[in-house]
């Protein structure tokens, strides 16, 4: 399921059910601050990538100004995300 | 300066004095600016918190409501890693197990993301073209000390994460 996680007493948004199905992705922004190693370091933990991997992801990062890290379920992109806040990355959520 | 190294399931570390004066500092100018009031007005607190949805306002905020608590406890608790793991005196040695070193590194970045904000640092800048700038201008001057503290940490993090993944 893709729905946002309901707080208890709040109303349902009605407005995302058509998009229930839809996955989502966690998008990681360039940032003149974070270094290069600890960028690829974040990537290998939070998400078990191997170094090549995390590196390329981490230059896709670097050149582009962004690039997606995960997709699925909007929870667990939000997850994602927080974690990311959490190693001061700048990541977002959008719709794929 | 100062270098972290590998020293069996450790990563050590001697301060000077001085090196641990400017740690102490501004781990507790984090740890302030993350309870004292936290004004989201402040650009520091929207670097180290971000918008999870730039668009779409409510969304962003019900993201916040429910994962921001965590992510400031979190944050505080990785400046104190830093706090704690510091000499209570003068200077000396730090030992850090795998745990400490990457609440270190964290905190680290937080520290550098802030005054990263602080100094204006938004383009991917030269570091030491920023520092010929500002010594040209006022080798004196708080701008000066600051990028060389900002300099300095990104150094030590990066020996602090070599140390680490080095095992």
């Amino acid at each position: 399921m893709t729905a946002p996680q309901v707080v208890p007493g709040e109303a349902p948004e009605v407005e995302e059910i058509p998009d229930v199905d839809r996955p989502w992705v966690t998008i990681v922004w360039n940032d003149p601050v974070n270094l290069m190693s600890y960028v690829t370091w974040v990537f290998q933990k939070l998400f078990g990538y191997s170094r090549e991997q995390a590196e390329k992801l981490m230059l896709d990062v670097h050149h582009k100004g962004k690039a997606v890290v995960a997709s699925g379920a909007r929870e667990r992109m939000e997850y994602h995300a927080s974690q990311l806040h959490g190693h001061g990355l700048w990541a977002t959520v959008d719709r794929s | 300066m100062t270098m972290f190294r590998r020293s069996g399931e450790h990563c050590v570390a001697r301060f000077a004095p001085e090196e641990v004066n400017v740690l102490r500092k501004v781990a507790s100018e984090v740890v302030e600016l993350l309870t004292d009031g936290f004004d989201r007005d402040d650009p520091v607190l929207a670097r180290l918190f971000p918008d999870a949805y730039p668009d779409r306002p409510q969304d962003s905020a019900e993201y916040r409501r429910y994962t921001e608590g965590e992510l400031k406890t979190s944050k505080i608790d990785q400046a104190g890693a830093i706090l704690a793991g510091l000499p209570v005196t003068g200077g000396g040695e730090v030992r850090l197990d795998e745990e400490a070193a990457e609440a270190w590194l964290r905190a680290l970045n937080d520290v550098r993301l802030a005054l990263a904000v602080r100094l204006d640092l938004v383009d991917e800048t030269s570091l030491e073209s920023e520092l010929d700038d500002a010594v040209l201008r006022d080798p004196t001057s708080a701008r000066v000390y600051q990028l060389s503290v900002y300099a300095y940490l990104g150094y030590l993090q990066e020996s602090l994460l070599e140390a680490l993944t080095s095992a």
